[in-house]
């Protein structure tokens, strides 16, 4: 929907809602928890192969982890969930965890540690896309079953390096490393495909809920689980709506057909917070916003332009105004709540200054072409920015196409300068160190298209050896300073012009509460949600 | 007797031989379309500036997942071998898996259609209901206050935003009012209750003599299919009002009328009967631009319908859901057109 519509639509519902005094609503049961949400990003329900946001928030509530973390206290990092404890190796780099007891998946099998290490062994062999999260760690299909073990109610993992304790344990949390019904799923295998085509539209977990139903584009429904290990929820069952369009989400809340809208624009959530029965709630997530600099390009390559770049863009007009309450600026490849995280953000809209680092670098009159995807906010970063830099001689054609197109060239480093999204795969300091600051082989040759350094053709300027040093360091205190260094040097070096990161805004009914969307490091839960 | 056995045996033969005829002609070109649309939308799927092997892997993969599933869709193959093994898949019903959501495309179809041509055909009906005798009127009362009013009404329904009227007729009649249900297909309390047979909900919940799920199903479709069918009833009126002013012009109505024939049977049995034929061609495309989906309706009313799927599936690279789409929407309108045909022979004597 265009600004026009949006603005059409807004002005019509609010002088509707001003006029009447707001609908009489009706109630959801106290018993089921109804959300709006755009769910059309679910491709599959295989936590080996699920890794979208939409998909990750249904299978968080469906499969336990050997180690993740509790919603309402996300700051004390990961916990025991189907593992009660574990033990380090000496040498540091296997990790033997024990298996909670007594637990069961809706099947009616037993979890048993053997499920535990096939799960993992049946991600990595099955290699689909954020098998990453795990082979990352030396798993390969062919050493998976020296690599992960199992003995009755153990679960042993040996990494080819001595990683950070912590960054295995955060990876483990993730939702690939989900622990699924092994037996169940091998019942439904076909062609080798280790049961991935069924598991992809049915579930085999042993969690807070199990899946009734997926209908692509439609809905997600769950039922409870009455033997939950913390506790039987409270909503027994959950449903999951696909309403794409903003404003017909603020009309169900307001109606009291559901409970939580989660994809209000910014219009609806000014418009709906003053209705009564109604709250809003914000939560940082990790999506960070930045343009990136194709360092093939011989003007935008050099330092100065880089900086001069960060100070053309209108941080403060953009976070106060189109992306208020959507966005917060942040200019650090952590997101805010990250181990390691900084607040540091000494960037601010400077024309006088860039222009004299322009000036330095002796670049006049410079053209370039930005790629956005289109989407509105995108669109509009893009035109204050067009605005700024022309302010300081730059001109700035935007070149505004689908995700898919946008991203093919990018990653083909065909654009001179891209507008983007980045959102953390896990819930540790590597997920971006190691995309933003990592890149051992900046060869075209190389094709390390995963790499956000290796699109932007940055070879990182000393900061790839650095990372490799973070990943691997066991006394948190000096990791997280590493990891502060490594993004103070990022900041005033790097080809990358982080601005901002994403404030999720959802509306919820006045009754409904400890709802956690999962914050910047894991997806929504609602086994603790009560009304 | 043998030459009178004969001629019999002609008699029955014949029309029996021109109906074969007539029928391998139909199927023949009902081919030949299907074909030339399957080409045409596999090379513009292929042509297109969207890479479908990142719409599977998404951008954090690895160079050799991206090789590997590259070769799994068979993009390493020339075009046209492609070609023949997509046609191979689709004789045979089979329009692959869809990559938005791992499910066979066929099967989505049958999921999204079936909602689209439910709200379409009351969309349609509400159009014919409404349109034809506001049409008929506004040409017989021509220049009267009532052939100003559908002519407002044509004109608000050719020019307002969808997605505005949609918005604004949710919020007053879901939102203020409370008379009808809001976004989707059913309350929540409702869905799955009913067996599904056809896939559209009201038919479902009638074979099932549910009238509960009836009733809900019916508050929940008669907004948009209102909003679709108000579209279709501006075109349909205007289009009535056209072919009726022409025939009333035309000298056999001023010969009914002097014989003293009464205006009734002057308007309807006169005139209205020879406009029916091009009313069925007007109807016709109405209704298949509604059957191709309302993609804005659609995401207004969260209906899953084609349209959205389609939409969808386009801007996420999906290539086998757009095809298996296009396909059924084409074969939608060559179904349509072969019925119009069907019914000329019904309407027009000249056409048998």
């Amino acid at each position: 929907m265009t600004a026009y519509s949006k603005l059409l639509s807004g002005a019509a519902i609010g002088l509707a809602v001003a006029v009447t005094g707001g609908a009489a609503f009706a109630e959801t049961p106290p018993n089921m928890l109804v959300i709006a949400n755009r769910i059309d990003d679910i491709t599959s329900l295989d936590p080996a192969q699920s890794f979208e946001f939409a998909g990750s928030d249904v299978l968080r509530n469906v499969y336990g982890n050997l180690v993740n973390f509790d919603p309402l206290k996300l700051d004390q990092g990961f916990q025991p969930d189907l593992a009660t404890s574990w033990e380090v190796s000496e040498d540091g780099k296997s990790i033997t965890f024990t298996m909670r007891e007594g637990m069961t998946f809706a099947s009616g099998n037993p979890v048993t540690a053997e499920d535990a290490a096939m799960s993992l062994r049946r991600a990595v062999i099955l290699n689909k896309t954020p098998a990453f999260i795990l082979t990352q760690f030396g798993f390969t299909p062919e050493n998976v079953e020296e690599t992960i073990t199992f003995d009755d109610t153990t679960v042993t993992i040996t990494t080819d390096k001595n990683y950070a304790t912590s960054f295995v344990m955060n990876c483990l949390t993730a939702t690939i490393a989900s622990i699924v019904d092994y037996k169940t799923v091998m019942e439904h295998e076909v062609d080798g495909d280790m049961g991935n085509a069924w598991l992809s539209t049915n579930s085999a977990g042993s969690y807070a809920y199990t899946v009734d139903s997926w209908k692509p584009n439609e809905s997600v429904t769950l039922s409870s689980n009455p033997d939950f290990y913390l506790g039987a929820p409270a909503m027994e069952r959950v449903i999951v709506r696909h309403v794409a369009e903003s404003a017909s989400q603020r009309l169900l809340l307001e109606r009291g057909d559901i409970d939580i809208a989660r994809n209000l624009n910014p219009e609806d959530i000014a418009g709906i917070s003053d209705v009564d029965g109604v709250k809003i709630n914000e939560e940082l997530k990790g999506r960070l916003m930045y343009l990136g600099l194709n360092q093939t390009h011989p003007q935008l390559s050099k330092p100065e332009v880089r900086q001069a770049v960060k100070y053309l863009i209108d941080y403060e007009g953009m976070q106060n105004s189109f992306l208020k309450g959507q966005y917060t600026i942040h200019q650090n490849f952590l997101p805010a709540t990250y181990l390691g995280a900084s607040d540091e953000n000494p960037f601010s809209l400077n024309i006088e200054k860039a222009k004299e680092l322009l000036a330095e670098a002796g670049v006049d009159g410079l053209e370039i072409e930005l790629g956005v995807r289109e989407a509105q906010e995108r669109i509009e970063i893009a035109q204050s920015f067009q605005n700024t830099a022309a302010q300081a001689g730059i001109t700035v054609n935007i070149t505004v196409g689908t995700g898919a197109q946008i991203l093919e060239r990018y990653r083909a480093r065909e654009l001179d300068m891209s507008l983007e999204a980045w959102g953390p795969d896990y819930p540790d300091p590597q997920t971006n160190a190691g995309t933003f600051a990592y890149n051992p082989d900046n060869s075209l040759d190389a094709q390390a298209t995963g790499l956000l350094a290796w699109r932007l053709a940055w070879d990182t300027d000393g900061l790839t050896p650095m990372v490799e040093a973070a990943v691997v360091e066991n006394d948190q205190e000096k990791r997280v300073q590493m990891y502060i260094d490594i993004q103070e040097k990022f900041r005033e070096t790097a080809p990358f012009a982080i601005m901002f990161q994403q404030i999720e805004q959802s509306a919820l009914r006045e009754e409904v509460t400890d709802f956690s969307s999962g914050q910047a490091i894991t997806a929504a839960s609602y086994w603790q949600v009560t009304k | 007797m043998a030459l009178s056995d004969t001629t019999g045996a002609r008699r029955i033969g014949a029309p029996f031989a021109a109906f074969a005829v007539g029928s391998l002609r139909t199927l023949t070109s009902i081919a030949v379309t299907m074909l030339g649309l399957l080409l045409v939308t596999f090379v513009i799927g292929r042509v297109m500036p969207i890479d479908p092997v990142l719409a599977i892997v998404g951008e954090r993969a690895s160079q050799s997942t991206y090789d590997a599933v590259y070769a799994q869709l068979g993009l390493d193959k020339p075009l046209i071998v492609q070609f023949l093994y997509y046609l191979g898949d689709v004789v045979r019903g089979d329009f692959g898996t869809s990559t938005l959501n791992a499910r066979p495309v066929s099967e989505d179809i049958l999921r999204v259609f079936p909602a689209t041509l439910e709200l379409a055909t009351l969309g349609v009906i509400f159009g014919i209901v409404l349109g034809v005798p506001l049409g008929v009127v506004a040409a017989v009362k021509r220049g009267t206050w009532i052939d100003q009013l559908a002519r407002v009404l044509a004109l608000v329904g050719y020019s307002m935003p969808i997605f505005w009227l949609g918005l604004i007729g949710l919020l007053i009649f879901y939102g203020i009012l409370g008379w009808v249900g809001g976004p989707g297909r059913l309350d929540i309390f409702y869905v799955d209750i009913v067996p599904q047979v056809t896939g559209m909900i009201l038919v479902d919940a009638a074979l099932a003599r549910d009238w509960t799920v009836f009733a809900n199903a019916f508050s929940h479709i008669i907004l948009p299919a209102s909003l679709l069918g108000y579209y279709s009833l501006a075109y349909i009126s205007r289009m009535t009002r056209s072919f009726m002013l022409e025939q009333l012009s035309a000298e056999y109505v001023t010969t009914a009328r002097v014989k003293g024939m009464s205006e009734w049977n002057v308007v309807w049995r006169h005139a209205f009967r020879n406009i029916r034929v091009q009313l069925i061609t007007v109807v016709a495309l109405s209704y298949a631009g509604l059957l191709e989906g309302s993609v804005l309706t659609e995401i207004i009313f969260s209906w899953p319908g084609i349209g959205s799927y389609i939409t969808t599936a386009l801007l996420s690279a999906d290539m086998n859901a757009v095809l298996g789409g296009t396909v059924v929407v084409g074969l939608v309108f060559i179904l349509l057109n072969i019925f119009s045909d069907l019914l000329y022979r019904v309407f027009d004597p000249r056409a048998r």
